[in-house]
Order: structure tokens, then C-alpha cells, then sequence
């Protein structure tokens, strides 16, 4: 059993902080690397990065978006509670380089995902210009974390409630033109992840995405991560999450992620009139 | 004893209760009912105990076949148990899994003449039996030795080599990467041919006389084998399966709807999906079902997609029905229960619609023309002989690879072309000090029994280095 020993709600209760103790992932994991996390005996496994890790403390935490039955009933989870399966750290780690001038770009929750790897960039001596952005202000995450893992912080919402007015890839473009950027990476909803490549393209700046494909093991066993890379099949789970945004095949990625819509909104549906009875 | 013999043969061999093809079509309960005691007895007396018993011979773990039987008939049911345990510790399973049909029973030489003695049924009786009534004596642990063995993989191997070790005084603890042990048995092979109760008492047989299992153990990711090293074990065994899905690499494979059977069938086993949505994961349930390959993981597939209310499930195969590899019984009860076999003929490519969801596959006719190195004859393509059939779920079953998450981790550790590890045929030990491997990782997707008659060669083998050295 791996207990939940912090939980808090960001963005209006639509995402969820859990640091839960896992002394062993804690030990071993690195940016860009996920774990499996399965709550109860009837449960699916579902893939969530670690956001951060504590390995003197023996905790690791997750950030996750409640979207179905399985993120509902994480959200359900109180403080002292406990998941019953963690798994990890699984996934390539990123390979993180100091090439120079880099630029992050994160959406909703994909900003959690982002924050470790642009703190490592940092860290390791880049120039780090980040870009986040949310529908709204309200939903916003990590603004502060990211700050401080930046050199430079832009932030943009839909609707123009707070920061730039419109979407990240326009703030992108405008530093793409005037800036000698090295490397990108691009990290949240994929029709975001796939717009943020089709402009860096534009200026051949090399860009990374973490790719979230459906799950079940995430040792290579199944091949139901699969994503179309350069043509290639790929497994994400042990080949990524993350790979060269430029030759990814988002499209095939998006039908694949809907491949169970119907059962998860039978699930979710199933879900929320058992909480009401 | 010749007159004996010629009476001995008369008697039938006992059918084992099965249920309706119709009715369990379309359930997950277990096929063939389990025997009562009085059939057992008189299928035991059908063994004429022979001096130099050839069934033993085909028996890859030289279980003491007329040595059990006679038990059986002496109504000595918990002396016939330890009998089995002495050369295989999961009867429960061999009993069901085993293709007695090339093995034990292939080779009884009643069955020269008519229908062999029902090895295999007897194995399953006597081990359900006990699981009931645990009247037998466990098989006595010996004085501890303080030293520590990790084995890496509960499937068939692991789970040998654990209880191999733990007797001998060893401390053993098996690390697995899933959530739940018993590898294939549990992930793989589905309830309605192997209940996983019958796994799981067995695992808790072995944590009840000492071993430590760590589930949710991905080895070569969350440790390392030096790290296990720095933890103080003493030596590894590796038994990870052959779990690398083959595709087919033609177009369209990436279309939802095609899966391939590892994932298929641990959605539908491992998640329990034909639960859903009492169980949180789903699993596509086709109407119209294609399974590619003839092998048991096939055979699994095809029937796994009826149970869960297909209204077509196809085999298609490039070869004939001479060539299926898959257990007699297998594909008899996949025919029996409206499983439709199309051979000869190979996949070219998958066709969905705009939502990117599997329409139709192509296939291509096939015929057979010289026999190549395996010694069957290849299927060669016939020309312009393609042909649709509509399908909106495809199971690729053509066999598994190595998965190299654990083998890429570890240094010093030799593979073969294929990335299987090499290990010593007699003894499991491979090119790195003090680990050993056994089971599929090393002879690539093989059986349940030749995965444990290799992990009880490679426990010998540790228990000498622990005793003696390398
Ligand atoms: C490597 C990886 C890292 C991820 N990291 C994060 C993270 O840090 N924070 C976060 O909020 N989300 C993350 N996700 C996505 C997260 O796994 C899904 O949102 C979650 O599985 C939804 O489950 P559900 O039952 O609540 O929703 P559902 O109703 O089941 O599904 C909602 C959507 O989530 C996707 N999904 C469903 N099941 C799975 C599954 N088993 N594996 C992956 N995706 C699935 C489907 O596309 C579906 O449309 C990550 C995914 C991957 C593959
Ligand atoms: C669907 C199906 C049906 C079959 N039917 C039959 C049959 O009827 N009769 C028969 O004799 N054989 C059958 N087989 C074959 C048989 O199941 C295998 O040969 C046998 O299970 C191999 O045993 P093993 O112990 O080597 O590996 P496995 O049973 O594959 O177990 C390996 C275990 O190691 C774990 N593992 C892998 N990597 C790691 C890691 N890095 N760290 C920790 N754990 C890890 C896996 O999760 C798994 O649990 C079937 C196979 C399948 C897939
Ligand atoms: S272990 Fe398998 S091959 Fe050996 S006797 Fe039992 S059923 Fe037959
Ligand atoms: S070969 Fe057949 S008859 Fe002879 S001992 Fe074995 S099971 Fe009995
Ligand atoms: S999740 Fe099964 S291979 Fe990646």
C-alpha cells in the first residue's frame, strides 16, 4: 500500500496534488519518468508522471486532471488514505543537455509534467523561457514553481484573464522570431502539442513532447502504447514518453486515444450514480 | 499379466464432465468440470503400471506417472500428491496446460492401441483434491542458511525456483512487475481453461512456508540486479517470459481495434474486463473477430472474444490445421463452441473508418510448397488471390519476443541474436556470476512445464553455488 501523505486541489478542485510515499520510485526516479498507479482491487492502471520526487523523504508526487471513473476515484482519496499499487519509475528518462536558449511550452495539466524537466534544463545551465497556459486564470497550475524553474516566464489563458490573451503557440512564435532558440519542448493536450510542432517546425527548432498513449503494463509487454514515430511503431512506455515532436503522427494518436469513449463515459457515468446513491 | 493387460484395456477412458459448448460460450467458468472420485479410481485402473513406463519418459519433469496412478488407486490421495510434488510443484496447472497429447500421454502405451490413460485429468483430480481437503504433508523446509535468492518473474519458472529454494533453507523473495503474480498463468491463459483461485493458492502456499513476494517490482527499473546485489542477495534468477508482442508490420495495424493478444488478453484476464463495469478497465468487444496465429494464445483469444459476445470469431492461419500448434483439446473446444478456422491465408492489411476504428482486414490466399528449415512445408502467396473479411476486432497471435527492458538494464549479461538470454542448458546459468535464467526467456514462448523443469534444474544449481561456489 503506498499512502498518501499530502493532498491539495489546484485549479479548482480540477486538479489534484497527491505526494504519496514510495520510498524505493523515489530513490531511483528522474525527470520525464512515470509511474502506474492503480487505487483499489477493481481498478485500471493508470500512467501519471511524477511531477516531483522526495528521496530523502521517500515520496513522490503526482498532478493529475480528474477526466474519468479512474481520476475521480484518485480524487476521492483523502489525506492518510492509500493507492493500492504504485508502480515505477518507468519510461526513458529525459535527456536532458545544455545546448543554450530553450523554450518549454505547457498546457493544463502537461505543465506538472513540464516543470521537473524545464527545472533540469536550468539547472544543468540553459536558458530556460517558459510558456503555460490555461482556459482561464483559475486553472492555471504551478505558476509559481515554474517561475522559479525559469529564466523567463510567459503566461497566457483563452479568455484573457490573466497574461497573454490567446493560445501558447502564438507567444511561441513571437520567440521563436526574435530569440536564437536552441531546443523545445512542448508538454500537454496533444492538438496543443501537435500546433507547438507544426511552428517550431517552421523555424527547425528541434522540439521534445511526452506522449500519453493509453496504458496497461509499461514494460513493452502489450503494445498498446503504440505510436507512430517517423513511421516507425514505437512503444511509449519504454521507448518514451518522450519523443522528437517533429515526427510524431498526432493524428493517429488522437483516434487512439479515444478508443474507449464509450466504455469510459459508461464507467464514469457508473461511477458518479453509485457516489450519488 | 498378459491376460490382465488385454482386461485392463477394456474398460473406457473417463470423459471429464464438460459444459454445453452453447452455454459456455458464452460464460468465463472453466470448461471440463473436474472428475469425481469413483472416475478417478476407475481411469487409474486403467494405468497397467508398467516396468519401464514410457509416459515418464515423455513427461518433461519425469513426474513418477504409475507411481501416483497406483496411489490413486489405493485411494491414497494425499500419498499421491506428495508423489507428484516430488517432480512438479504446480499439478493443478500442468493437469489443465499441459499438451499431454505429445507428452505423458502421447507416449502411454495403452494408447498404442486405443485412448491413452487421462494423465493429465488424474494430475488435475488429485491436485484439486488436495487443495480441498490439505491433508498432505507439505514437503518439509530445511534448516535455514541465511543465504538470500531474488528471483526475478513469478510465472511457471519463477514460482519453481522459489519453491525449489525456499525448502532447502534459502530466503527467497520474487519480484514481479505486474500488480499480481503467476506471469502468463494469471496475465495470459484465461479463467474458463485455468481458474486464477488455482494460481493464487499456489502462490500463497509459498508465502505461507517463507517466500516474500514483491509485486509491482519492475526490475531493471525500479532495481537493478547490481543493486539487488548491493541488497545482499547472493544470487538472481531470472524468469521474465517472453513478453514482447509480435506485429505483423502491414498497413493500418495501428487502427484501433487491433490489438495484440498480450494486451487483449490481459484486459480481459489480468483486469478482468468481461467484468467490466464492475472492474474499471475496458476491452473492445468485437462483433465481427479475427485472431491471426493458431497457437493456444490464439486459441485463448478467439474463444475469449465469443465469451464476450462476438457474434464471428475467426482463426486465419497461413498454414493448414496439420501444422497448429496449439493444444489437441484447444482447438477442439474452440471448434465445438463456433470458432471458424480460415487457412492458408495470410493478412496483407487492415482497413478501418474515419474515426480510425478497424473495418476489414485483407487477406491473401496461400498454398503450400516445399518444406522449409522447421521442416513444414511454407506457405507460399497465390497471386491476385486477395479477399476481404469484415472485422471491427483483430488479435495478433503470432507469437511473443524478448522483451528487452530487463536484459538492455544489465550489463555483462549474453543474448542470443534474438535477445534471449544465453543460459547453460543443464544448469540455467548464464554469462554473469551467480544469475541464473530459465523458462521463455531463454528458449523463447515454449510451455509451462519446460518453464518449470528449467527452473528446478536452475535451483539445483543455485543451491550448489550457495553450498559449494560457482
Ligand atoms: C506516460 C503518461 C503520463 C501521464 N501523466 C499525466 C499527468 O501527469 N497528469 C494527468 O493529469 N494525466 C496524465 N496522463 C493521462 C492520464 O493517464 C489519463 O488522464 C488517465 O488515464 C485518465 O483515466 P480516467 O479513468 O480518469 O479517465 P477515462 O474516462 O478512462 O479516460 C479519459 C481519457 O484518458 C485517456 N486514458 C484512459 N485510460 C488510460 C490509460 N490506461 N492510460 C493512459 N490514458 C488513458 C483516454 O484517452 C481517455 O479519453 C498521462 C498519461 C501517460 C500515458
Ligand atoms: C495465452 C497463452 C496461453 C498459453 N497456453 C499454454 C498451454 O496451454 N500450455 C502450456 O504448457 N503453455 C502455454 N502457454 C505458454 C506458457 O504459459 C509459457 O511458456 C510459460 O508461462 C513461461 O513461463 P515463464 O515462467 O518463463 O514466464 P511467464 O509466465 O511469462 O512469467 C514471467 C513473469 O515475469 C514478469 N516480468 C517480466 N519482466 C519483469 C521484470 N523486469 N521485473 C519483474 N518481473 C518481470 C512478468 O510480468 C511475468 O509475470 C501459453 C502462453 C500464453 C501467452
Ligand atoms: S507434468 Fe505435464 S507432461 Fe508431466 S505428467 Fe503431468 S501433465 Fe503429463
Ligand atoms: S505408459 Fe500408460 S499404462 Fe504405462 S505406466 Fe504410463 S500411464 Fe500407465
Ligand atoms: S503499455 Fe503495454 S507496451 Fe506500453
Amino acid at each position: 500500500m503506498f499512502k498518501i501523505i499530502k493532498r491539495q486541489e489546484m485549479a479548482e478542485g480540477t486538479v489534484i496534488l497527491n505526494e504519496i510515499e514510495a520510498p524505493l520510485i523515489a530513490r531511483k526516479a528522474l525527470p520525464g519518468q512515470f509511474v502506474i498507479i492503480k487505487a483499489t482491487e477493481t481498478g485500471e492502471r493508470i500512467p501519471l508522471t511524477m511531477a516531483d520526487t522526495d528521496p530523502e523523504n521517500g515520496t513522490i508526487t503526482i498532478i493529475y486532471m480528474v477526466v474519468g471513473k479512474s481520476t475521480a476515484i484518485f480524487r476521492d482519496l483523502k489525506e492518510g488514505d492509500s493507492y493500492m499499487d504504485v508502480i515505477g519509475p518507468l519510461g526513458a528518462a529525459t535527456h536532458l543537455e545544455k545546448v543554450g536558449k530553450v523554450v518549454c511550452v505547457g498546457g493544463g495539466t502537461g505543465v506538472a509534467v513540464l516543470h521537473p524537466i524545464a527545472r533540469g534544463l536550468k539547472e544543468i545551465g540553459n536558458d530556460v523561457t517558459s510558456i503555460i497556459g490555461s482556459r482561464n486564470k483559475d486553472l492555471l497550475i504551478l505558476e509559481n514553481k515554474m517561475k522559479i524553474a525559469s529564466t523567463k516566464l510567459h503566461i497566457c489563458t483563452d479568455d484573457g484573464s490573466y497574461g497573454h490573451h490567446g493560445f501558447v503557440t502564438e507567444v511561441l512564435k513571437d520567440i521563436l522570431e526574435k530569440e536564437d532558440i536552441k531546443m523545445a519542448v512542448a508538454i500537454g493536450p496533444v492538438p496543443m502539442m501537435k500546433a507547438a510542432c507544426a511552428v517550431t517546425k517552421e523555424y527547425n527548432v528541434k522540439t521534445l513532447v511526452s506522449l500519453n498513449p493509453i496504458m496497461i503494463d509499461g514494460t513493452g509487454m502489450c503494445g498498446g502504447c503504440r505510436v507512430s514515430v517517423g513511421g516507425e511503431t514505437k512503444f511509449a512506455c519504454v521507448d518514451g514518453p518522450e519523443f522528437d515532436g517533429h515526427k510524431v503522427n498526432f493524428d493517429e494518436l488522437i483516434l487512439r486515444l479515444r478508443a474507449y469513449d464509450i466504455e469510459e463515459k459508461k464507467s464514469y457515468d457508473h461511477y458518479c450514480n453509485l457516489q450519488k446513491a | 499379466m498378459a491376460d490382465k493387460k488385454v482386461k485392463k484395456e477394456k474398460i473406457a477412458r473417463q470423459v471429464m464432465p464438460e459444459q454445453e459448448a452453447a452455454v459456455r460460450a458464452k460464460n468465463f467458468e472453466e470448461v471440463p468440470m473436474g472428475q469425481s472420485l469413483e472416475t478417478a479410481i476407475i481411469e487409474a485402473s486403467r494405468c497397467i503400471q508398467c516396468k519401464k513406463p514410457a509416459c515418464v519418459e515423455g513427461c518433461p519433469v519425469g513426474v513418477d506417472i504409475p507411481g501416483f496412478i497406483k496411489l490413486i488407486q489405493e485411494e491414497r490421495m494425499s500419498d499421491a500428491i506428495s508423489k507428484i510434488w516430488e517432480k512438479n510443484s504446480l499439478p493443478a496447472v500442468c493437469g489443465r496446460v499441459c499438451p499431454q497429447e505429445i507428452q505423458c500421454e502421447g507416449n502411454c502405451i495403452i494408447g498404442k492401441k486405443g485412448e491413452p490413460v487421462a494423465i493429465g485429468n488424474l494430475e488435475r483430480f488429485v491436485a484439486d483434491y488436495e487443495r480441498k481437503k490439505k491433508s498432505a504433508d507439505k514437503p518439509k523446509k530445511a534448516a535455514a542458511t541465511g543465504k538470500k535468492v531474488a528471483v526475478v518473474g513469478s510465472g511457471p519458472s519463477g514460482l519453481t525456483v522459489a519453491s525449489d529454494l525456499i525448502l532447502k533453507g534459502h530466503e527467497v523473495t520474487i519480484f514481479e512487475a505486474f500488480h499480481k503474480p503467476g506471469g502468463v498463468l494469471v496475465y495470459g491463459i484465461p479463467e474458463f481453461r485455468l481458474p486464477k483461485e488455482i494460481v493464487f493458492s499456489e502462490v500463497a502456499g509459498l508465502e505461507e512456508i517463507g517466500v516474500n513476494v514483491m509485486c509491482n517490482a519492475v526490475i531493471g527499473r525500479s532495481m537493478t540486479l547490481e543493486e539487488l546485489f548491493a541488497d545482499g542477495f547472493d544470487a538472481i534468477y531470472l524468469g521474465v517470459g517472453a513478453g514482447l508482442p509480435t506485429f505483423l508490420n502491414i498497413p493500418g495495424e495501428n487502427l484501433t481495434g487491433v490489438f495484440s493478444a498480450n494486451e487483449y488478453l490481459t484486459r480481459s484476464n489480468l483486469m478482468k474486463a468481461y467484468l467490466f463495469p464492475e472492474y474499471d478497465t475496458p476491452v473492445i468487444k468485437g462483433k465481427n473477430v479475427i485472431t491471426l496465429g493458431a497457437g493456444n494464445v490464439a486459441m485463448d483469444s478467439a474463444r475469449t472474444a465469443l465469451r464476450l459476445g462476438a457474434k464471428t470469431s475467426r482463426i486465419v492461419y497461413r498454414r493448414t490445421m496439420d501444422e497448429v500448434p496449439a493444444r489437441g483439446a484447444e482447438v477442439h473446444h474452440a471448434e465445438e463452441e463456433g470458432v471458424k478456422f480460415f487457412f492458408l491465408t495470410s493478412p496483407v492489411k487492415f482497413s478501418g473508418d474515419e474515426n480510425g476504428r478497424l473495418t476489414t482486414m485483407t487477406g491473401l490466399k496461400m498454398k503450400l510448397g516445399e518444406p522449409d528449415a522447421s521442416g513444414r512445408r511454407r506457405p507460399l502467396p497465390i497471386e491476385g488471390s486477395e479477399f476481404d473479411l469484415e472485422c471491427d476486432l483483430a488479435i495478433i497471435a503470432v507469437g511473443a519476443g524478448a522483451n528487452p527492458l530487463l536484459t538492455k538494464s544489465t550489463e555483462g549479461l549474453e543474448l542470443n541474436k534474438w535477445g534471449y538470454i544465453v543460459a547453460d542448458e543443464k544448469n540455467g546459468k548464464t554469462s554473469k556470476k551467480a544469475v541464473w535464467a530459465g523458462g521463455d526467456i531463454v528458449t523463447g514462448s515454449a510451455t509451462v512445464i519446460l518453464a518449470m523443469g528449467a527452473g528446478r534444474q536452475a535451483a539445483d544449481s543455485i543451491h550448489e553455488y550457495l553450498s559449494i561456489g560457482w
